[in-house]
């Protein structure tokens, strides 16, 4: 099976004593296309850019295993973070030497072959979006990472994106870890669905059937309502939180 | 909040470019600018020819022609151009690399920035004009103490602007450069100096009028050569027109090289959307 092990064990980061991850345990299989969903400041990013190795835990065990070799690590952004001073192959192409080919040939992939030489002022906020997939596709990366990489589009294009990834991945499996606030977007594209909570993998569910999954299936609408259900859940336990502290806070003048 | 909208006022005519023909247009267009500057030329003259203008207080323009070339014939005018045009050329290159030097390595390091900056910061306030009388003293009339003084005036704005420019530089576009695997000369040459570029570019520009101001002025105390001695020898001599010949000069070197800085930046921003109208490669 292509694609890297990931497994995580009681993983903890603090922000100067703000416990954001609190002992977070994931394990996903090589090939696996694992969805993150949760609320706003659950964690999903932080989580995701220890395990893209751009931040370090406090605690806890992250190991990401692509067998005998260096396993390569790639991460997708919500926005694009294209060098805007680099063309769209030269983005892509970017701390590579003598991959122009394979760069072009990736971009005519993802649907920009002719648009290379371009610079990515001119490109659309879809365009640009593929054209960071590109690059992040060019490594061959083990390990993708998405950060919610579609939430900033229009729902058409959202699609077509959504599309063209299941189809990149069918060609060339990997593992996947996604970042979403879509669930249908989570349902659509993956093997397993983790709710997060409170610094914690709070549900784990697996999904039937292959992916790309029929949009309006039953079986899926009733998941969705599932899952909603367990994020709205997080929310009013976020909740309970406040009003007492607001309360304490009001005894003074009581 | 309820600001009386003005319901007369006309509605905004969205503007829209004439379509005049072509050349004819695209000619006028160049010539736009020479406009103004031509008609003031023209008036001056007019004003010199006609007497309007006394002669011991402004010359005309062809008297200004007339010692332009009898100074060049005595291969004087040359002489002073390119001494002053070496002079600041040395002291522009020496300052401008020195501050960019120094703010590549401020900027890059926080360690250096918390050791150097306060330091830096506290002699810029000094204005170097006033370090003219000790910049003499302690080198006499040669070059150096010109060349130095020009070095010094342009050290600073390239400096504070590389600095900055380099601190502005999206962390996102430099966390993203992590991520995939550039090493730290990598990262700096493909993604902290381009994106500080633009910043140090106006810096350089600023710092090319500091050169020049620096120069007159180091030029005119205390000098035997360049075009400060000549309007400096000038006024002792009441020869109005070469002092007019060496302003007008000056005037020309300092739009030569702000032309000069803006193509190329042109060039090397040229991926920038305010920079070119076709942000792509042809
Ligand atoms: N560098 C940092 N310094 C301090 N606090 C941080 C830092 N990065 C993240 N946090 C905090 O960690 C919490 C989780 O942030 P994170 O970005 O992981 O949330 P998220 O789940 O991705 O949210 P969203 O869905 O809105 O993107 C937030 O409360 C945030 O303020
Ligand atoms: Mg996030």
């Amino acid at each position: 099976m292509s694609g890297a092990a990931v497994t995580i064990r009681r993983l903890e980061r603090s922000f100067g004593g703000n416990a954001v991850l609190n002992g977070v345990d994931l394990d996903v299989a090589p090939g696996e296309f694992v969805s993150l969903i949760g609320a706003s400041g659950v964690g999903k990013s932080t989580l995701l850019k220890i395990v893209a190795g751009l931040d370090e835990a406090t605690a806890g065990i992250l190991r990401v295993d692509a067998g005998t070799k260096r396993p390569e690590v790639r991460m997708m952004f919500q926005e694009d973070r294209l060098l805007p001073w680099r063309t769209v192959l030269g983005n892509v192409v970017l701390g590579t030497r003598g991959r122009e080919a394979d760069g072009a040939e990736i971009l005519h992939a993802v649907g920009l072959g002719e648009r290379g030489d371009d610079y990515p002022a001119v490109l659309s906020g879809g365009q640009r979006q593929r054209a960071a997939l590109a690059r992040a596709l060019l490594h061959q990366p083990d390990l993708l990472l998405l950060d919610e990489p579609f939430g900033a589009l229009d729902a058409l294009t959202r699609a077509a994106m959504q599309e063209l990834l299941s189809s990149l991945l069918r060609q060339s499996p990997r593992t996947v870890l996604l970042v979403t606030h879509d669930v249908d977007e989570a349902l659509l594209l993956s093997d397993r669905v983790i709710v997060m909570r409170a610094g914690r993998i709070a549900r784990s569910l697996a999904l039937p059937g292959p992916r790309p999954r029929p949009r309006g299936d039953a079986e899926l609408a009733r998941l969705k309502e599932e899952l909603i259900g367990s994020l709205l859940h997080d929310e009013g336990t976020a909740d309970t939180d406040k009003p007492r502290r607001v309360k304490r806070e009001l005894q003074p003048h009581t | 909040m309820t600001d009386a909208v003005d319901k007369t006022a006309p509605a905004r005519i969205v503007e829209q470019q004439e379509r005049v023909p072509g050349l004819l247009r695209s000619v006028g267009w160049h010539l736009l600018p020479w406009l103004l500057p031509f008609v003031l030329l023209v008036l001056w003259h007019w004003s010199a020819v006609s007497g309007h203008l006394n002669r011991s207080v402004l010359p005309g323009p062809l008297d200004v022609v007339d010692v332009a070339i009898s100074l060049i014939e005595r291969g004087q005018l040359q002489h002073h151009l390119i001494v002053s045009l070496r002079r600041v050329a040395v002291g522009f290159g020496l300052g401008a690399v020195t501050g960019l030097a120094l703010g590549i390595v401020v900027g890059l390091s926080t360690t250096a920035r918390q050791f150097a900056d306060l330091t830096i910061q506290m002699v810029r306030t000094v204005p170097h004009l006033a370090l003219v009388p000790l910049m003499i003293f302690w080198f006499g009339i040669g070059e150096e103490p010109r060349v130095l003084l020009v070095a010094l005036g342009v050290v600073f704005s390239v400096y504070i602007n590389t600095v900055s420019g380099i601190r502005s530089v999206d962390p996102k576009l430099v966390e993203m450069g992590r991520s995939y695997g550039l090493t730290k000369p990598q990262l700096i040459w493909s993604i902290i100096l381009p994106g500080a570029l633009q910043q140090i570019l106006t810096g350089i520009r600023y710092a090319l009028g500091v050169a020049w101001l620096t120069l007159v002025v180091a030029e005119t105390i205390a000098s035997r050569e360049g075009l400060g001695f000549l309007v400096q020898d000038a006024r002792e001599l009441l020869r109005l027109d070469v002092i007019v010949l060496v302003i007008l000069i000056y005037a020309a070197a300092g739009w030569l090289a702000d032309l000069l800085t803006r193509s190329i930046e042109a060039r090397l921003l040229s991926w920038h959307p305010s920079y070119s109208s076709r942000a792509a490669r042809s």
